[in-house]
């Protein structure tokens, strides 16, 4: 029965993080009080959920293994992690969080714009800065000016 | 007939509210945005909802629900435009749209397909309107007598049906909910004032942000997904149609009339339960038009039919969807979900008394859905060559611009550069829990009636002093009960069904290819 595959199915992975985050729930909020049915304590709903997330990734890896379908196999869909969009569009992010507070929002505009830009293998350098020209413009006339939000359009240091 | 008459002059009290010049502006830039952006490739109403949130805090509450939801519905007929064209559902319900749109469309009929989905939205959305009339009355005059273990038992039975209806594994779906509800837990309980699973970050004693929440899970996951995958539509349809080609034809209107009021009363009958999602209910009604149909074997190649119903069933269901969202303060799925976190936020307590205290929010968004309608039809006949010509702007220049939209706007909720990082978690976070399967919607529902859904238990358990079976003595709380226990019972029977049918079918496919053919071995 050589029924165990080399792979191991995608849905075991699900199961094992749902698993851990209904732990670091429960292990969390008991930190609170939990108190009883009839007067709940704030952990009480936390470690009721995060039990419960615990049973239900049990009955994702059971289902996973009752089913063990080549459909649900790693590799059609996780094979091409898209690392370069991945790390292009969270640093865009980042970016925008620390330029945001420590150069302000102009510069964070156009650096975030035109890291995320470069996430699409098709999208040149040239493209990139055009469109994070094009947006920095928006932030300037839509957001500064006509909807006079308040950031600071330079900083310099911390603000 | 006094019903009848109340609900005729509260709708023309609604008129009122929503005629009014500033209301009836913001109500056509709500359903402008929402059709400019459903066209777009790869935005759906959730992005733009939750990206333009932010705006309306400055906002009166009325101009911005009335905005808000125009946005919703003007996105749901600028989605069918990309279905029917370019084969592109920017929004899962319209995928099925897709399935004989985009046939016709390439036989040359792409314009009598966009008439018709345009005609049976507007009768969907009339009826589901006229629903949402009558029954809200009703439903306001029980919903009062609700107490805390009634409103629980509806939430619950909701919480269940969108974690078990919507597509792929139930558990799944449950899984998913049980985390927005722990998301939902994050700052302080309301109590206590102790505060839960802020990690030692001041800025979670106010709650995880629901925009960050809302543009990470369905923003910035989806970006994550798509990047480098969504590629240029070549699309060889002929789409250069004037607007007279839109017009159908007698016999196309003879052969979509009865497919219209058939999806058009699935989508009332949907709308009406909490938590189906709207994909559910359009796959439903292409299903059952499949069924009756004496020509079955033409869906799938240019069936009029099976345009006209699922479009009108997902456009009646928004309609009605906003019935218990508004009534009972229970959303239906994850856009009525963000649609109540608006009016929370506005300060506005959706519930049984909302017809009365704040009569021109909700007479104001029924009349406006009507307009908003009126405006949408109006509007897209003679621009329908404009949204042909932005279905062709690129998707690598689109979700840069978006990203920088997302970074803004939620930036704009509470002025801190926080929120952005809880965008950045949420989208990994959601990105990866699409990768493993795991459906993202149900995790929004979970968050925002996360804690309606806790205070209502602790109150209920509190008042019977730690007795369970409070929940099935009463007899609101006790159908509501009975029915989510049914619905997961049912699900998880199936769905071990599944899993046991296809153990089976691998175990006899290795039977097959192994040498040893063993009959005796096995069930």
């Amino acid at each position: 029965m050589n029924r165990r595959l080399s792979a191991v199915p995608l849905d075991y992975y699900g199961a094992g993080l749902m698993v851990l985050i209904g732990a670091l729930a429960v292990k969390i909020g008991s930190g609170y009080s939990i108190g009883r049915l009839s007067r709940m304590g704030p952990g009480y709903f936390p470690v009721a959920l995060g039990t419960l997330l615990i049973l239900v990734g049990a009955g994702i890896a059971f289902a996973a293994w009752l089913e063990h379908a080549p459909a649900a196999m790693s590799g059609d869909k996780t094979a091409s992690a898209e690392w370069r969009g991945w790390g292009c569009i969270a640093g865009s992010l980042v970016a925008f969080i620390v330029l945001g507070r420590y150069g302000g929002f102009l510069p964070a505009t156009f650096v975030a714009t035109f890291t995320a830009a470069l996430a699409d293998r098709e999208n040149s350098a040239r493209d990139a800065a055009l469109l994070a020209t094009a947006m920095s413009g928006v932030l300037i006339a839509v957001f500064w000016w006509a909807l006079k939000m308040t950031f600071p359009l330079f900083a310099w240091g911390a603000s | 007939m006094s019903v009848f008459a109340q609900s005729l002059s509260n709708l023309w009290y609604g008129f009122e509210i929503a005629l009014q010049p500033h209301n009836l502006w913001w109500s056509f830039v709500g359903v402008l945005i929402g059709n400019v952006i459903g066209v777009l490739p790869g935005l759906g109403a959730l992005t733009a909802i939750s990206m333009l949130l932010p705006l309306t805090y400055t906002m009166h509450p009325v101009p911005a629900i009335l905005m808000l939801a125009g946005i919703f519905y003007g996105s749901m007929y600028g989605g069918a435009i990309g279905a029917i064209l370019l084969n592109l559902p920017s929004h899962p319900p319209h995928a099925v749209t897709c399935l004989d749109g985009y046939p016709m469309a390439r036989a040359g009929k792409g314009g009598v397909a966009l008439g018709v989905t345009m005609l049976a939205s507007f009768f969907a959305a009339s009826v589901g309107i006229t629903v949402m009339l009558f029954a809200s009355p009703l439903l306001v005059s029980v919903a009062f007598k609700f107490g805390p273990p009634d409103l629980f038992a509806v939430m619950a039975l909701g919480l269940v049906a969108g974690a078990t209806m919507s597509r792929g594994s139930p558990l799944k779906g449950v899984a998913m909910t049980l985390f927005g509800l722990l998301v939902g837990t994050v700052g302080t309980d309301v109590n206590s004032g102790v505060l839960r699973f802020t990690f030692g970050l001041p800025e979670l004693a106010d709650r995880v942000e629901l925009v960050a929440l809302a543009l990470g899970v369905f923003g910035i996951a989806d970006f994550l997904t798509n990047v480098n995958r969504m590629h240029a539509v070549t699309s060889n349809t002929n789409m250069d149609f004037r607007v007279r080609d839109m017009m159908p034809s007698k016999a196309d209107m003879k052969l979509a009339f009865w497919p219209m009021v058939r999806g058009t009363l699935v989508g009332v009958l949907f709308g009406a339960m909490p938590g189906t999602g709207p994909t559910v209910t359009t796959f439903l009604s292409y299903a059952l038009e499949r069924r009756v149909s004496r020509t079955p074997e033409r869906f799938g190649r240019g069936a009029l039919e099976g345009v006209a119903s699922p479009e009108a069933a997902s456009h009646s269901k928004t309609q009605v969807d906003f019935i218990p969202t508004m009534s009972l303060g229970i959303p239906g799925d994850p856009v009525m979900a963000l649609i109540l976190g608006a009016l929370l936020i506005q300060g506005i307590q959706p519930g049984p008394q909302i017809m009365t205290e704040h009569a021109d929010i909700f007479w104001g968004l029924v009349a406006s859905f009507w307009i908003g309608n009126v405006l949408l039809l109006i509007l897209n006949v003679p621009m329908i060559g404009i949204w042909v010509k932005m279905l062709k702007v690129p998707y690598r220049l689109l979700f840069p611009s978006a990203i920088f939209f997302i970074a803004i706007g939620v930036y704009s909720t509470n002025n801190q550069l926080f929120d952005v990082g809880e965008v950045l978690f949420f989208g990994v976070a959601g990105a990866v829990l699409l990768a493993l399967d795991f459906p993202v919607a149900p995790i929004l529902l979970g968050y925002v009636l996360g804690p309606p859904v806790e205070e209502n238990f602790r109150r209920a358990l509190l008042l019977s002093q730690g007795d369970m079976t409070v929940f099935f003595q009463r007899p609101i709380s006790g159908t509501f009960a009975t029915l989510s226990l049914l619905l997961l019972a049912g699900q998880l029977f199936f769905g071990l069904r599944r899993a046991l049918q296809a153990r089976r079918r691998t175990e006899y496919a290795s039977t097959i290819g192994s040498t040893d053919l063993n009959p005796a071995r096995g069930d």
